[in-house]
């Protein structure tokens, strides 16, 4: 199915991504282009096929149920999990105000 | 004293154990190396000082007789692989600064080996890409030249693009890559080295910068097949802190390491016979079945009847899967915000993702989340996991007949920079024969077989049954043996 540029500004405002009206006039042509393309699996038969959900046979393990267990993922690690972001403040992520 | 830089990874950890030469001077060589090359542009960041560093130590630990597998070996580290205190980009202006404050376990795993880090090589942005021409910082510049006397800028293949030119032009001895779907073995196959990718979950994700978590793994790149088994010994392994990690105990790959092949059997997959292809191709193809024969296998016709279905379902899941692993950039936990005057939260995300991600990574994204959203989830995404499964099921099914399968690794050679970036697809089609592997999750190498008219290399690709890495690195030693590919590029930079 094509889409327009009605639909591309969609897209990039579900992937919070901004675009210029430049931008949405060339992506038309790209999205279509590769769209169409993967339309050809469609004429795969996949009557009564799974979707695979892991390509190599592997069971889920589950953390044990201890805090902190392993001390890279663990908690208590603020200043490291702050130390790249833009405006860390007070010990949080800073944001711009969201409340009127 | 011969330039320690033209050793290999084996030569090199052989020699420092028995005392032919310090590790210190292997590092100030390769340094010295990587500081005289900027004119092909693979590294984003250098660390000389590190590789001294873990050199300084490997020479102690000879001295006291506490030697370690890779004591002395100093490698590059692809700049998708978290590095504690040094930048990791993933060749993106939305990391650019990001300094993390972990070690990703396959680097970590390294260094606890012994080995070095002479720095953090350039890739295409996010890993996405097959020509290193998406990177912030620049292209790599390949170091081979075509025959011709044209002096273009050819591609080092991607997205593990500065690790293949790195090796290729004697930087750095092996370097680690990233496969999403043929991102080791393309590069590898274009710069005339060697490079595999394990099965899928053998080598821990965490740490490296996600691009499609379905597919992504780490994997070595060197310039022949030893190497590559050294370094995947010691790059895998299980770890608890990936869910997708692999429980299974590292064989040792290198000790089992055997170019005899009677009683294997090498599948050649007929739907790989592409029409158009450059019979140049085709003849390293079959001069690959003639050398294999001649190591003793028996060669068997398979088929794999969904290959041509393989690159529409990887440009579904693969993109689906980025526009998910790739929302965390949204200015707020890392590296770059775009906070425009008056803005609020969703115009901060908007500006700071337009300005981060480059035009392929967007384009991505967009595509990735086009066929998650509702109402078209099902025709795309879910179709296309249910094709996977077919061409998963084509694997099994030729395994039954085969231990191998031979195949070239792209569809042609290294082709110019620029040349293929005006069309989006003509660039996808250059992974036609990598990814079916990848969406299967297999071991799949590449090994360098022949040049072309161009003088420039061409790859031979063999994959394996999964958690079967021997099976595909004793085929590709067959080949390297009979190949005896000892081109190298002329030095120009």
């Amino acid at each position: 199915m094509a889409i327009d540029q009605a639909t591309v500004r969609k897209i990039a405002s579900l992937a919070r991504i901004a675009i210029t009206d430049d931008e949405a006039a060339a992506m038309e042509g790209e999205l279509n282009g590769i769209l169409g393309w993967v339309e050809q699996l469609g004429e795969v038969d996949v009557t009564g096929v799974e979707p695979m959900t892991a390509v190599i046979p592997n069971t889920l393990r589950l953390r044990d149920d201890v805090v902190d267990a392993d001390p890279l993922t663990g908690g208590g690690r603020r200043d490291d999990i702050l130390a790249n972001a833009p405006e860390p403040q007070h010990g949080f992520f800073g944001v711009p105000k969201v409340i009127e | 004293m011969t330039d320690l830089t033209n050793l290999t990874v084996a030569e090199i950890r052989d020699g420092h154990r028995a005392g032919d030469f310090s590790a210190v001077e292997v590092a100030e060589a390769f340094n010295a190396n990587v500081a005289a090359a900027k004119a092909l542009n693979a590294f984003i960041v250098e660390t000389p000082d590190r590789a001294i560093e873990a050199a300084k130590a490997a020479d102690s630990d000879r001295a006291a007789g506490t030697l370690k597998p890779l004591s002395g070996v100093p490698i590059g580290m692809k700049d998708l692989f978290a590095t504690n205190g040094v930048q990791t980009t993933a060749a993106s202006h939305m990391l650019e600064g990001f300094v993390s404050r972990y070690e990703s376990t396959v680097s970590q795993k390294l260094w606890d080996a012994g080995c070095g880090m002479l720095g953090k090589l350039n890739l295409d942005q996010f890993a996405m890409g097959s020509s290193n021409e998406t990177s912030y910082f620049g292209n790599v510049i390949s170091p081979w030249k075509r025959n011709d006397g044209g002096n273009a800028a050819l591609a080092p293949g991607g997205s593990s693009g500065g690790s293949s030119a790195a090796i290729a032009a004697r930087l750095c001895p092996a370097a680690t890559g990233t496969d999403t779907g043929g991102s080791i073995r393309q590069p590898a196959a274009f710069t005339g080295i060697s490079g595999i990718k394990p099965t899928y979950g053998r080598c821990s994700r965490w740490g490296i910068v996600a691009f499609a978590s379905s597919l992504d793994q780490a994997g070595p790149m060197a310039r022949d097949v030893r190497d590559c088994a050294i370094m995947l010994e010691n790059m895998a392994g299980f770890d608890p802190k990936d869910a997708t990690s692999l429980d299974l105990p590292v064989p040792n790959w290198e000790a089992a390491l055997s170019s005899d092949l009677k009683g294997k059997k090498v599948g050649i997959p007929k739907e790989y016979r592409l029409e158009g292809i450059d019979p140049e191709i085709d003849a390293m193809w079959d001069a690959g079945i003639a050398m294999l024969k001649d190591a003793g296998a028996e060669v068997v016709e398979i088929s794999l009847p969904h290959t041509k279905y393989a690159l529409p379902t990887y440009y579904i899941i693969a993109p689906a899967e980025a526009s998910s692993n790739l929302a965390r950039y949204d200015g707020v936990r890392y590296g770059l915000r775009d906070l425009p005057q008056g803005a609020g939260l969703q115009d901060m995300y908007a500006a700071t993702r337009a300005d981060g991600f480059g035009p392929e990574v967007k384009r991505r994204i967009m595509i990735g989340t086009y066929v998650l959203s509702a109402g078209f989830y099902d025709a795309y995404y879910t179709q296309a996991q249910k094709v996977r499964a077919l061409i998963s099921r084509d694997f099994t099914a030729a395994f039954e007949t085969c231990d191998v399968i031979l195949a070239p690794t792209a569809p042609s050679a290294a082709f110019g920079l620029g040349e293929k970036t005006a069309d989006p697809l003509s660039m996808y089609l250059n992974d036609v024969f990598a990814v079916p592997a990848s969406l299967a999750g297999l071991p799949a190498m590449s090994v360098p077989a022949a040049l072309n008219r161009e003088g420039l290399p061409l790859g031979l690709q063999i994959i394996g049954k999964a958690f079967d890495e021997q099976g595909v690195l004793n085929a590709g030693l067959a080949i390297e043996e009979r190949a005896g590919f000892t081109a190298r590029a002329e030095k120009w930079w």
